[in-house]
């Protein structure tokens, strides 16, 4: 590290009554890869806002190469050399790479895009970085991978120094996120700095030279990635020490819950293709994949809102054809949406109203709501799954993201269903809920409940998954048991490789 | 400055809102009254008395008030389950005529104890029927229901118009386009003597209680109301989407219906391209007002009917124009759709 690229230096930022980022200085070296590290809310994303000009600083200021930066200026940021890689990428799908990378730098009045040298600059940054794209591609046309790709390479066509990369590998495999990051060093090497968000330690410790801890707003430490480990990390992260917890050896049960060549097709597409597999009592079965490869349709085919082409659900022993929603729900199937927001909750209705809507026929009278009953039965919930932060009468909206995925897990366990379904059940959550909805998910296993878990998260998955398939491109791969694959293999499986080995490991 | 959502609404604040909304609304309508040269406070008085200082303007503002809460309660109820519809004026059109051809031709002679249920049915049905196409395309095709609605509206009066100038028209009328007359029996009881005001005010008042009800009670209002605020939500919850939706267009273009059945059946007893001031449209404006909420819808259209005719009062009396009260309903609804957004969102710098 030499002289400092960037600096910030005591900013604060209030939302309400929130302190989301209370007096943190930070500094960047040329050639230098920072990990900003911390749970979600810990005001990671705000602090590179502000760095980007999202948002004023209520106090504090930035420097670049030694000149002040202006607040609440994004332009000025970029016109700084500040390159900002969103984790929802900021392009367009129906424009070519060129299109997308040269958006916005040029005049509105301009006649006609100059496309000449804009192609020769991208492709000699994409040679330089080793960053390969067809700059004719169209985006929408491309993976989850490469429209990363594209947005780096949109930072660096504006002569980017600092590149700051919000979560990078949300979306990527293993084997795309290990790409990334020997990208990433090759870029410091050649004298680029940079700033990684992220809640993952592993990553954190393979890429970064320096780990930036942010809790509750404030910034709790800095360690030299070479001088710390993830479980000093962890805990600095979390504040206490977070174990998540890990499943304990068992029997399963009966086969309750199997699909035999299950075809889903929709608007003439196969998104699920003749898949098979089985599920028994008292264990954990693991689907695996990136997302976007067909399990949010095996999670809506399975929760009663997605219909079979061909290809048959047998439910404890009875071919069912298609589920309805009702049919789930009585045939004590516990269902935890993919989107708790946009599946799983009303934000606008009460916390009650919310617990009980699936189960309305439990909770009425000849058409009229039972609010006391559905209301106890949130209460109920409350308590016994350990909700914080609001009422059975508040609107559910103002829980936070793992507080309402305990009530959605709490609405479906409490009743002691005989299958979960439980899609992304972690999914954006902080260390301290992770462990908590894991718990429940193996508490569920302990009671004899048959889970399917729907994840994209290997360790998630390792944890708790007794056997583990995975889904690419709708197919499903055979099962193979957790202890015989190590996350090599499994990130292998996930990107489509498993016909060549991974049969005689199939159970 | 930038605006944050607000978490918790004060209730003081939400009652206050529409009356904030209201008192600006008025404020500006003065600068116009000013700028027309008239004595801006004996204005608000005239308006004031126009609407309540005799007998006759106080039946004649409730008579109004009727049909207004009608409407309003059609839009209110389908808005809140996100179903736009913006047809209340052609499915009034469709109700009253729908009522005066049935009494006319079909139902004439019968007691009235048996043909003003039966036409509120043929009114409501006919209010039904203009709805339930625009949403089955949209259930089918995706089609926009705005679009659809608002110009059925066109479609639906000019219909009406063809009626009374062919089939339906009244040929003891010296030529004028105006249909034939309701049956006697048809007509609806007065609220008071010598008035004009009917039972339609106490039907309307008392629909919206029960649609109150509906709404905050039933498992139908809680699904419904699921489905309009996250229809993805509400398919994950088990709320038939498609079954929800028909019932409430059902229910709102109904309403929208009946209310051009009772302004037949109570005060002109046939039907002229000018049976309605507008109400339909008003409607809208009165749903927005009273926030969505049924009983809100009550008092909203009070207050349009207050201005509508307390305005034509102040016109009289002092020579401005009663577009005053158009000016001043439009722009309470300004006032109320900013007041609303600030009882959400609070500023900070």
């Amino acid at each position: 590290m030499s002289e400092a690229v960037l600096e910030i230096s005591g900013v604060s930022k209030r939302f309400g009554t929130n302190l989301a980022n209370d007096n943190i200085s930070l500094s960047l070296g040329k050639g230098e890869i920072v990990a900003l590290l911390g749970e979600n809310g810990a005001g990671k994303t705000t602090l590179m806002s502000i760095l980007f000009g999202h948002y004023m600083p209520d106090s504090g200021h930035v420097r670049v190469m030694g000149q002040d930066l202006p607040p609440g200026k994004p332009r000025a940021a970029i016109r700084a050399g500040i390159g900002m890689v969103h984790q929802h990428f900021s392009l367009a799908p129906n424009l070519t790479v060129l299109e997308n990378v040269m958006t916005g730098t040029e005049s509105l009045w301009s006649v006609a895009s100059n496309t000449g040298p804009g192609r020769a600059k991208l492709m000699a940054i994409s040679e330089r970085f080793g960053l390969k794209v067809n700059p004719d591609a169209r985006l929408g046309d491309l993976s989850v991978g490469e429209q990363q790709r594209v947005e780096i390479l949109k930072a660096l066509y504006n002569d980017a120094r600092i590149l700051v990369l919000d979560e990078p590998t949300a979306v990527l495999t293993n084997i795309e996120a290990e790409k990334l990051f020997s990208t990433l060093k090759d870029m410091a090497r050649q004298g680029l700095s940079l700033i990684f968000i992220s809640h993952k330690l592993d990553e954190v410790m393979a890429t970064a030279d320096r780990v930036v801890v942010l809790r509750g707003g404030k910034l709790v430490a800095e360690r030299k990635a070479a001088e710390t480990s993830k479980a000093e990390l962890a805990e600095l992260m979390v504040g206490r020490a977070v174990k998540r917890p890990v499943r304990e050896a068992s029997t399963p049960g009966e086969t309750v819950l199997e699909a035999v060549g299950v075809t889903v097709r929709v608007d003439d597409v196969d998104r699920l293709k003749a898949i098979d597999f089985h599920l028994r009592a008292g264990e954990v079965l693991g689907i695996i994949g990136v997302s976007g490869n067909g399990q949010t349709l095996l999670a809506q085919l399975l929760s009663g809102t997605a219909k079979r082409t061909s290809g048959d659900l047998v439910l404890f022993g009875h071919g069912v054809g298609d589920l309805s929603v009702a049919d789930a729900v009585h045939a004590g199937i516990g269902r935890i949406p993919e989107d708790r927001n946009k599946e799983g909750a009303i934000g606008e209705m009460a916390i009650w109203e919310n617990a009980v809507l699936e189960r309305l026929s439990g909770y009425s009278r000849h058409g009229l709501v039972d609010r006391k009953s559905a209301i106890d039965f949130a209460g109920r919930i409350i308590s016994a799954f350990d909700v914080r932060g609001g009422s059975p009468t508040s609107r559910i909206r103002l829980l936070s993201g793992g507080n309402m995925q305990k009530l959605i897990l709490g609405r479906n366990l409490i009743e002691h269903p005989r299958i979960l379904v439980a899609a992304q059940p972690a999914r954006g959550l902080d260390e301290g809920a992770v462990a908590a909805v894991h718990e429940r998910i193996l508490e569920a296993r302990r009671a004899g409940c048959a889970v399917l878990l729907i994840s994209e998260d290997l360790e998630e998955v390792m944890a708790l998954a007794d056997r583990i398939q995975a889904i690419v491109g709708g197919r499903l791969s055979p099962p193979v048991k957790a202890e015989d694959v190590d996350t090599r293999r499994l990130g292998l499986m996930m990107a489509g490789e498993w016909e060549q080995e991974g049969v005689a490991h199939a159970v | 400055m930038r605006f944050e959502r607000r978490e918790h609404r004060p209730a003081a604040l939400v009652i206050a809102t529409p009356i904030l909304a209201v008192v600006a609304a008025l404020a500006v309508a003065g600068l116009l009254i000013a700028l027309a040269g008239a004595p801006v406070l004996t204005a608000y008085w005239k308006i004031l008395t126009g609407a309540f200082g005799s007998r006759l303007s106080t039946t004649e503002t409730l008579t109004r008030a009727a049909p207004l809460m009608l409407t309003g309660l059609a839009a209110a109820i389908a808005f809140r389950a996100r179903l736009w519809n913006i047809g209340a004026e052609g499915q009034f059109y469709l109700g009253a005529i729908a009522v005066a051809a049935t009494s006319s031709h079909v139902l004439a002679g019968l007691p009235s104890a048996v043909q003003i249920p039966l036409l509120f049915v043929v009114g409501a049905a006919a209010g039904m029927v203009l709805l339930l196409v625009p949403l089955w395309l949209r259930l089918r095709f995706s089609v926009d229901e705005v679009v659809t609605t608002l110009l059925l509206n066109f479609v639906a009066i000019l219909f009406v118009s063809m009626l009374i100038d062919g089939v339906l028209k009244d040929p003891t009328a010296f030529g004028w386009p105006q249909s034939v007359g309701i049956d006697s029996a048809a007509k609806l009881p007065k609220l008071l003597a010598r008035s004009r005001l009917h039972i339609g005010l106490i039907i309307a008042i008392g629909l919206a209680f029960a649609i109150h009800f509906v709404q905050s009670r039933t498992v139908f209002g809680l699904q419904s109301r699921a489905a309009g605020l996250n229809p993805t939500g509400a398919v994950f919850a088990g709320v038939p989407l498609a079954r929800t939706l028909v019932i409430v267009a059902m229910m709102s273009g109904g309403l929208a219906g009946l209310a051009g059945a009772i302004e037949v059946m109570g005060v002109k007893g046939y039907v002229t391209t000018d049976l309605s001031p507008g109400y339909g449209y008003s409607g809208i404006v009165v749903a927005m007002l009273a926030n969505l909420n049924p009983l809100g819808v009550v008092l909203a259209a009070l207050f349009t009917a207050i201005m509508f005719v307390g305005a034509d009062g102040m016109s009289r009396s002092l020579g401005i124009p009663t577009y005053i009260a158009d000016v001043t309903v439009a722009l309470s609804l300004i006032s109320m759709l900013i007041a609303v957004f600030f009882t959400q969102y609070r500023i900070r710098r």
